[in-house]
């Protein structure tokens, strides 16, 4: 058997599909490396910047770890049913069942979004404001940006969908759900760092 | 003062306000100066304009060319917009040129500010939208066809990649007519470009267009590298491809690697500048090293993404004018892949005087050293190359030579300059400014030239003309050498860079002289557009139909010139390096594929890239301006286009194998009807794009 692509299930008959799939998959994943230097270098001026607090709030008046540890299973959990969303495609168990998980993750993803701006409200609300210090410009430079990338998956997620309504399950949409997924389990990886360097290691 | 409808933009903006608000002689002269440069691009858009309506010629440009996702299209299209904005930018030199051959004593043509604009707008067209576009067109259009592909991977991409760049360099043509411009430089450094000290337009026009391009380049980058992974032809292993494949594979790498950095100091300094964040400011907590850090982990690397890619030309003009293999192959590689790795280890050396400590300078310093080692490597190898090889000092063998002598110049001045204690004393003068340009020009602006020469008659069917092309080249080497090299003395004399004005007659004769070479540089750029002209007019005599009229090497050189639309009629296998010219060797390059023809599927023409471009454009202006309304719009039509663009399933078309098959009987029928020519007659009209090859000339 000719699969490559365990994960797509395209077929014998789609030798050309398969090629395809090879490419835009590898090509994803290349763009994935430039957008992890994209963060690693916010990472970077974020640790460079963190500790020029100019007189503003701190991390301990600021970060509220019961909220962020939500939206990290929240993030998890959504990348747990990304997944599954994927093995419904390649165990071929249906439309139904794909645009399932699909939603669910889309809920979890909406309602990260949620809690994070809630957050960011509050820390405005106690002076927490990027204008404030180079530790929040910092801040406000990394956290935001990944959030925004949630924000843009969702969106495209809600194409993806409406492509699934319009064409079911063929090829294109195949190859878009493995890209897709491969963002959203990114956006974890790079949220794991931010939980990690940004908060525990700003309350620590 | 603020407008909901034009934002900030306001009549201050119109290209007449400096000449308007002149109070001494110098502001009248430098107004009228600004306002000719205004008028002159207004004009240039205005009459191209004209003539694609008077020739009706619109939808043909929009069907056939804007909308294409051909590589080779897109190619020219970059080449094209490369060579339009080094019309610019050498004009803009040579106004400079003027200034300091008559700034002694204060005075000249241009007030300091408009100086300012001058040199940052300069270096900024000249690194984005002069050296990348034109290496990027020529990696597009060379690279699918050396290594047997139909096209790139991604050729929708490729399309709004060209787009973005596009919209960058418009942009920057737009900076010209509502302005002012950046007075920051080409690397454009905070604080000086904060909005505490530049709150006006001119550091956002330059923030946006770079950041355009950045954004073009980092896609090139994926889809270059993906194409040289996943396209390659049957046969084709990595250590069989042509050393251009290989500079481009390590360029397309660093694009990947390299651009995300110059995207985050842009992003930053835009967050600073329009939240008033605290990243790179000098009060409330930023820190400008950080940008300093930034923008050098993407200009250093930047720089040898310019230089790869020559390089690469430089090993196709040095093997096939002179009838041989490339000497050291294998080691050529390795240098290679050393150069791109060595090259995100030395940024450090362009600040080595901001306060990091000896040992931390030193080590930068020796790393920038170690890079001269591998680029040594490759000079012998190309000198070998040579040695007993059947040389033909063709025009690109002029460029060739020319880079061999001045290049090594450059980077030993280069070795000069990575000796922190003596960059201490010459730093931020006129030799650090010598040193750049005895890189950028010898080494990828001739590599640039020699490669449209070489690659010419591939894509349009007909050589260039030889006589106006020696004009050519014989002037950008003087007009090089005289305004160059003037600088080194004057910045051992101490002269800093960018200096409006200064007091010191003993600099003055050197000025002039520097002058002269830039005059120089001007004749040469019109060589360049003679060469073009005649050649056009005289295409009848210089037409190589068949495609080979150097006797090439690389499979480029196997299909007819210009080269259809599918590239291949037949995808090629190929067993070894050079496999053209194993081919030609047995005579075996004019057989009918075995298999038969196959039909072909073609990507069909999309407007994504040209809307996304427009809306970029759009959008980096709306955002000079502040103009949010448009802003807002201009993002919503980029997003609106991506996903509509999801939705469509139908982006291939079939060429029938009939029709490939009538294309190659048709050349086949050429093939057979012309002569096959010798060396010696390259440059006559019997070159009809037959070769006979060299390495069998000596036996016949
Ligand atoms: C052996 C090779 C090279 C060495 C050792 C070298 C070394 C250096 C050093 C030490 C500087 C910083 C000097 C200063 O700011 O005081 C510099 C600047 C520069 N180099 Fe090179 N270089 C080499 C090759 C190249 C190449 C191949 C290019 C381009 C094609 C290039 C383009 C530049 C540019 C554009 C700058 C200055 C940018 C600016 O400050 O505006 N260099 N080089
Ligand atoms: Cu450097």
């Amino acid at each position: 058997m000719n699969r490559r692509h365990p994960g797509l299930n395209l077929g014998e008959a789609h030798d050309s599909a398969n090629d395809d799939a090879e490419k835009e998959v590898f090509g994803f994943w290349v763009f994935m490396m430039s957008d992890a230097i994209l963060f690693g270098l916010l990472f970077a001026t974020y640790v460079v910047l963190q500790g020029n607090l100019n007189g503003g709030p701190g991390p301990a008046e600021l970060f509220e770890m019961p909220s962020v540890l939500i939206q990290t299973v929240l993030l998890l959990t959504s990348s747990l049913t990304a997944g599954l969303a994927q093995l419904a495609m390649k165990h071929e168990l249906g439309t139904r069942r794909i645009v399932l998980w699909l939603l669910i993750s889309l809920g979890l993803g909406l309602a990260f979004l949620t809690m994070e701006m809630r957050d960011f409200l509050t820390m405005t609300s106690k002076g927490g404001v990027p204008q404030a210090s180079g530790f929040l410009s910092a801040f406000f430079a990394l956290v935001p940006l990944h959030g925004l990338h949630v924000a843009a998956t969702c969106l495209w997620l809600l194409a993806l969908l409406g492509q699934i309504a319009r064409y079911g399950t063929d090829d294109a949409t195949k190859t878009a759900m493995l890209r897709l997924g491969i963002l959203w389990h990114f956006l974890d990886v790079v949220w794991i760092g931010i939980f990690t360097i940004v908060y525990v290691g700003g309350l620590a | 003062m603020s407008d909901i409808l034009l934002g900030r933009l306001d009549a201050s903006a119109l290209p007449w306000h400096e000449l308007a608000i002149a109070k001494t002689g110098l502001e009248v002269i430098s107004g009228i100066v600004g306002l000719t440069a205004a008028l002159l691009a207004v004009l240039g858009a205005l009459l191209v304009a004209a003539a694609l309506t008077w020739w009706r010629l619109w939808g043909p440009l929009w069907r056939d060319w804007l909308t294409s996702l051909d590589h080779k299209k897109i190619g020219i299209m970059y080449v094209v917009l490369a060579f339009v904005m080094l019309a610019r930018a050498v004009s803009e030199a040579g106004v400079m040129r003027l200034q300091q051959a008559l700034g002694l004593g204060g005075g000249g043509i241009v007030t300091p500010d408009h100086f300012g604009q001058l040199f940052s707008t300069h270096g900024t067209i000249m690194i984005f939208f002069v050296a990348m576009p034109f290496i990027t067109g020529l990696i597009n259009y060379v690279m699918p066809l050396q290594i047997g592909a139909r096209d790139v991977s991604f050729p929708l991409l490729n399309s709004v990649s060209l787009g973005l760049t596009a919209a960058g360099a418009a942009l920057m043509m737009v900076s010209l007519v509502l302005q002012p411009f950046s007075t920051g430089g080409w690397s454009g450094y905070p604080p000086f470009t904060e909005a505490a000290f530049n709150p006006g337009a001119g550091p956002d026009y330059w923030i946006w267009a770079v950041t355009l391009s950045s954004l073009g380049s980092t896609l090139t980058g994926i889809n270059f590298t993906v194409t040289l992974y996943k396209e390659r032809c049957e046969g084709m292993h990595l250590m069989r491809m042509p050393m251009f494949c290989w500079t481009s594979l390590c360029t397309a790498i660093l694009m990947i690697f390299a651009m995300p950095p110059l995207t985050v100091a842009t992003g930053l300094l835009a967050l600073d500048r329009y939240l008033g964040f605290h990243i790179f400011t000098n009060d409330g907590g930023g820190n400008m090293m950080m940008f300093a850090n930034l923008f050098w982990l993407f200009g250093h690397p930047e720089v040898y993404i310019l230089i790869l890619p020559a390089f690469g030309v430089w090993n196709e003009v040095f093997s096939t004018f002179s009838g041989k293999g490339l000497f050291g192959y294998r080691a050529l590689v390795m240098a290679t892949m050393c150069i791109a790795i060595l090259s995100f280890t030395v940024w450090v050396h362009h600040f080595f005087t901001m306060g990091q400590s000896a040992d931390l300078n030193a080590i930068f310093g020796i790393a920038t050293m170690a890079i001269g080692i591998p680029t040594g490597v490759k000079i012998y190898d190309w000198m070998l190359t040579m040695y007993k090889g059947r040389v033909r000092i063709s025009v690109p063998m002029v460029y060739g030579i020319g880079f061999l002598f001045l290049f090594v110049l450059g980077g030993t001045t280069g070795v000069i300059l990575a000796n922190p204690s003596i960059d201490y004393q010459v730093h931020n003068t006129l030799f650090l400014v010598a040193h750049f340009h005895n890189m950028v020009i010898p080494g990828t602006l001739f590599g640039m030239i020699a490669g449209y020469t070489l690659w010419f008659p591939k894509a349009f069917g007909f050589r260039l003309n030889d006589r106006w092309g020696y004009r050519a080249a014989g002037l950008w080497i003087a007009g090089f050498l005289l305004a160059f090299f003037p600088l080194y003395i004057l910045g051992l004399m101490g002269m800093p860079r960018r200096m409006v004005a200064y007091f010191e007659g003993a600099w003055l004769p050197w000025t002039l002289i520097a002058l002269t070479g830039g005059a120089l540089i001007g004749l040469a750029l019109l060589c360049l557009a003679v060469q073009l002209t005649v050649s056009l007019r005289d295409r009848a005599a210089l037409a190589v139909p068949v495609g080979d009229p150097w006797d090439g090497r690389s499979l480029e050189w196997a299909l007819p010139a210009p080269v259809p639309a599918w590239n291949f009629p037949v995808l090629p296998v190929v067993e070894g390096r050079d496999s053209f010219m194993e081919l030609k060797k047995n005579g075996d390059h004019l057989d009918r594929p075995r298999d038969g023809f196959a039909d072909i599927l073609l990507p069909r023409p999309s407007m994504v890239g040209p809307v996304i471009g427009a809306a970029g454009l759009v959008a980096g202006f709306a955002l000079t301006w502040h103009i949010w309304w448009l802003t807002v719009l201009t993002l919503a039509v980029i997003v609106g286009a991506m996903v509509a663009r999801g939705f469509v399933r139908d982006t291939e078309y079939t060429v029938p194998a009939a029709e490939v098959e009538a294309r190659w009987n048709a050349w086949r029928a050429l093939a057979d009807a012309s002569p096959r020519i010798r060396r010696r007659d390259e440059q006559r009209p019997a070159n009809r794009g037959h070769a006979f090859p060299a390495a069998q000339e000596g036996e016949a």
